[in-house]
């Protein structure tokens, strides 16, 4: 018995010492995406370099009816969603979600935030201003935009989420509730379900690890 | 052996003992009725009021001002099967937009969310019978 116990105790030890050793390994976030790899040639030698996906360039227009674009976004680490403000569902939590990390990081100028309206019919900037300051949003930091239906629902693809207008679902549009990572280079780092707190604990933790690459 | 049968003798007490102390005041009806209350709150209010019943920002009103409950109970029942147009005076502050209708919810559900939300968030220890829910969506404004 007592030699069990002995054991026990060294296992114990001995085991806090190994994850204390692996706490110093540095974590990187993937790539998320498509990618390709292109040849090019370099002193006479051939290089492969691999493309990775990324958001392309966009236009849209904010709460303030103010052009924003991708270069808004240059050097800069940033969360964007799809949602809608009628939308009765998984938007308030979504919302609620983000606006935690919006909290967290507010005046953080490393740090933004884009929430994209998919109800191009309603959410109009002043519906959108309205909506960001009930929410409590009193900053730049986080852009609510609105577009033209193709280039909504065209960049949705490109941040893999998936929008669509359908008058089956509650309020008139169906959409996935993540919240999309994106890093300075416009390279998507992660996806985590807005409605999922564990997914949500996890874009804190992976926030903080893409700051520290950036 | 005896000493076995008296252990286990003490330790069902302090079970027990224990269970009751967690007891609420309310009756076991009304504890069920919240019980499936809060089944119903989850997939029909929370996204929008809160786990907590907090609400969010100036979006949607909290449901943890006591003294509306109190004071419109008898319009609660109307508010969640109709839902409601702005404004709202809740904790001192007014809450405009809509809050759309659940016409699917049936007399018995609006009586368990009912019960869960004024025992829960606000301070009633009582049912909110279905009888009390018949009556108020015989009246809605």
């Amino acid at each position: 018995m007592k030699l069990n116990l002995t054991t026990c105790l060294c296992a114990i030890a001995l085991s806090s010492v190994l994850f204390a050793c692996s706490g110093t390994v540095e974590k990187k976030l993937p790539i998320i995406g498509e990618r390709a790899t292109e040849e090019r040639i370099v002193e006479g030698k051939t290089v492969v370099d691999t493309i990775y996906h990324q958001i392309p360039a966009f236009t849209f227009l904010n709460q303030d009816s103010v052009e924003i674009t991708d270069k808004d976004f240059d050097n800069k680490v940033y969360v964007a969603n799809f949602f809608f403000t009628h939308c009765p569902s998984i938007c308030p939590t979504m919302q609620r979600n983000l606006l935690k990390v919006y909290e967290k990081y507010k005046d953080d100028e490393r740090v933004a935030f884009l929430s994209h309206s998919i109800d191009f019919k309603y959410d109009s900037p002043s519906v959108l201003k309205s909506y960001a300051e009930k929410l409590g949003v009193t900053n730049e930091q986080w852009q609510f935009v609105t577009g033209e239906k193709k280039d909504i629902y065209g960049i949705a693809d490109k941040y893999l989420v998936y929008t669509k207008e359908d008058e089956n679902a509650p309020g008139g549009y169906d959409h996935q509730s993540y919240l999309v990572l994106v890093d300075s280079q416009k390279h998507i780092r992660g996806a985590y379900d807005g409605t999922n707190d564990e997914h949500v604990a996890q874009l804190f933790n992976d926030l903080e690890i893409l700051l520290k690459e950036q | 052996m005896r000493n076995t049968i008296f252990s286990l003798a003490g330790i069902s007490i302090l079970i027990g003992m224990l269970i009751f102390a967690c007891q609420p005041n309310v009756s076991i009806e009304t504890a069920q009725y919240a019980v499936n209350g809060q089944k119903l709150y989850v997939t029909h209010c929370k996204s929008c009021h809160g786990a907590k019943g907090e609400g969010l920002g100036m979006l949607y009103p909290p449901l943890t001002d006591t003294t509306y409950l109190l004071k419109h109970r008898d319009q609660l029942a109307c508010i969640v099967r109709n839902g409601m147009t702005g404004p709202i005076e809740v904790h001192g502050k007014s809450y405009e937009g809509d809050m759309p209708a659940n016409p699917e919810l049936t007399n018995v559900d609006i009586a368990y969310i009912l019960t869960y939300i004024t025992t829960t968030f606000g301070n009633s220890t009582e049912t909110y019978t279905q009888e009390e829910v018949k009556r108020s969506l015989a009246d809605c404004q």
